[in-house]
């Protein structure tokens, strides 16, 4: 649906040129929810504005349904960019101008009739719940409901492609996710490609299908959401996921006291993380149940869900002969999880905190 | 009080609203449109065109920068090709509306900056086109400040439209000149001053009041 090969940008300062996007290739498949993640300054908010040209890129090319916009001149680009919607962090709605007025805009500036235009209007008044507040201005609203307007106004033009610049980060959380399950209920309702640009991991895992993660101007890492967050490659990305899912240890084992080496008296702990269908196994009573001279201690626990997959993680600590242990470890491996060794740590070491 | 001066002030009274309203009418026909073009060709605007936005800037300066006595005075050829004359309150128009074109396009496009660019790029995402953008986001938007800023206008005009009255263009500000202070009649005087002090209040409260109402923000 959105297809971005080799887009560069470059912006000219007193300094000297500025590159904020240094060859960015992506892929977005119809109907699916696509996240582009970075820090503020990574280039995120001028990629998401080059795939409406809001922003014409310095170089390569942008195509969204088949059409390349790159290629075209101001009116042909006018007329592709009514198949684009687009909501901002800040709304931008017309302050002057209704919630109704608002929502019929972008039909207004089609030349639709007014009788067309109250058609289209209404339906999506009540599919943003706003019907009561028609007739009232942006100011009179709250942030979620201007935001709703917001959306309700980017799909008046019935458009195929809906971007969403940082829409949620001016929301308190409870609106945030409101917001995020208005646009989920609208890519399934009109099969419609979302692309989402924010700065928050909990924004992708609760939303989005694919991410890519934008920085410095280029993308570092890209894939399904399950993928990226439960087998992150780059730095980048493992800090972005930090913020939701902690890899730090409990805090009695802190502090550099674990060691590579067996030692006496010792938990081994590993770190197992169980995605999809594994989750509901019950690999660690089949473990405890065959191994059980090897003393299993859970640290840490964790079940969650990206989109509909669970998603589990734990540390367990394992103490027993040397070579049972690494024998259930073994079994551990023939398992469909994840496991990572941490270390030797001594048992009752709470002096570590 | 004597009998003749309620005609007198009645007849200047007049003679001053015509003048103002005329020349507001026709300096705003000019002056928006200026505005308009003054912020929108403006450097990262829709209609970006850096030289020109200079150019017209600096003709605008420098209108601005002459005092109205002297641009009066310096257009006399100017106004008797336009109007015939150069005397009389159709013939002072002229050095109003000329001196009230720049001024108004300076105030419009001062109201046209406080325009979030948000809006615009919205406005651009939906495909409208630059006209569209001036005409259904940009004037819309800032029609509450427009509002107050002409008002800031129609009374410097009240004050110039005085002035006007010295080469003949009659008025409040003749009558007082030529009554009040030439012929010794101070009750003409501080009558016309107090009418022209109701004036100014009474312009600015409509136009506050006008402003206020269009505003939603």
């Amino acid at each position: 649906m959105i297809k971005l090969s080799h887009i560069e940008k470059t912006y000219d300062s007193p300094a000297g040129p500025v590159a904020a996007l240094k060859g960015i290739d992506l892929e977005i498949a119809r109907g699916e929810i696509f996240g582009i993640i970075g820090l503020s300054g990574a280039g995120k908010s001028t990629l998401v504005r080059c795939i409406n040209m809001l922003e014409r890129p310095t170089a390569g090319q942008v195509f969204v349904d088949g059409k390349e916009l790159t290629a075209m001149d101001a009116a042909e680009l006018r007329k592709t960019r009514k198949d684009i919607g687009m909501i901002f962090q800040h709304f931008n709605l017309l302050s002057s101008a209704t919630v109704y007025e608002n929502i019929a805009f972008p039909l207004k500036l089609s030349g639709m009739p007014a009788n067309k235009i109250r058609q289209k209007v209404e339906p999506l008044l009540k599919l943003v719940g706003l019907e009561a507040k028609a007739s009232q201005y942006p100011s009179q609203l709250s942030g979620g409901q201007k935001q709703r307007v917001g959306i309700a106004r980017a799909l008046a033009s019935e458009p195929k492609v809906l971007l969403c610049d940082e829409a949620t980060s001016a929301l308190d959380p409870q609106t945030t996710k409101a917001i995020l399950e208005l646009i989920r209920a609208i890519n399934r309702k009109l099969q419609l490609t979302v692309v989402v640009i924010t700065h928050e991991m909990q924004v992708i895992k609760d939303i989005c299908d694919k991410v890519a993660v934008i920085d410095q101007g280029v993308i570092a890492e890209q894939g399904s959401v399950i993928d990226i967050f439960t087998n992150p490659q780059q730095p980048i990305t493992k800090e972005f996921i930090s913020v939701l899912l902690s890899n730090d240890l409990p805090a009695a084992f802190r502090g550099g006291r674990i060691s590579a080496e067996p030692i006496e008296d010792a938990y081994l702990l590993v770190r197992l993380t169980f995605i999809g269908e594994s989750a509901d196994d019950p690999v660690l009573a089949g473990m405890i149940r065959k191994f059980p001279d090897v003393e299993t201690t859970m640290l840490f626990g964790n079940l969650d869900q990206i989109r509909a997959t669970p998603f589990g993680r734990m540390i367990v600590g394992l103490t027993g002969p040397h070579e049972r242990v690494q024998a259930a470890l073994e079994y551990l491996r023939t398992k469909e999880l994840k496991e990572e060794v941490i270390g030797y740590v001594r048992r009752h070491d709470t002096t570590a905190v | 009080m004597s009998a003749d001066m309620i005609p007198l002030l009645s007849k200047a009274l007049g003679e001053t609203v015509y003048m103002v309203a005329v020349s507001m009418v026709i300096a705003s026909v000019i002056g928006v449109p200026l505005g308009v073009l003054l912020h929108t060709t403006g450097k990262g605007q829709i209609l970006a065109a850096p030289a020109f936005n200079r150019v017209l800037g600096s003709i605008v300066n420098a209108i601005r920068s002459i005092p109205f006595i002297i641009l009066m005075v310096a257009i006399i050829p100017l106004t008797r090709a336009i109007v015939g004359s150069a005397i009389g309150t159709t013939a002072a128009m002229v050095p109003l509306v000329i001196a009230s074109i720049p001024f108004i396009g300076r105030q419009v496009e001062t109201s046209l900056k406080e325009v979030p660019y948000g809006l615009i790029e919205a406005a651009q995402s939906m495909g409208a086109t630059p006209f569209q953008i001036i005409w259904k986001v940009l004037l819309p938007e800032s029609l509450a400040s427009i509002t107050a800023q002409l008002t800031t206008v129609i009374i410097s005009l009240v004050g110039e439209s005085a002035m006007a009255g010295a080469i003949g263009g009659g008025g409040l500000g003749d009558l007082a000149i030529r009554y009040g202070y030439q012929r010794f009649r101070p009750e003409v005087m501080i009558a016309t001053v107090v009418i022209l002090i109701v004036l100014v209040q009474l312009v600015q409260f409509i136009g506050n009041t006008l402003a206020r109402k269009l505003d939603k923000k």
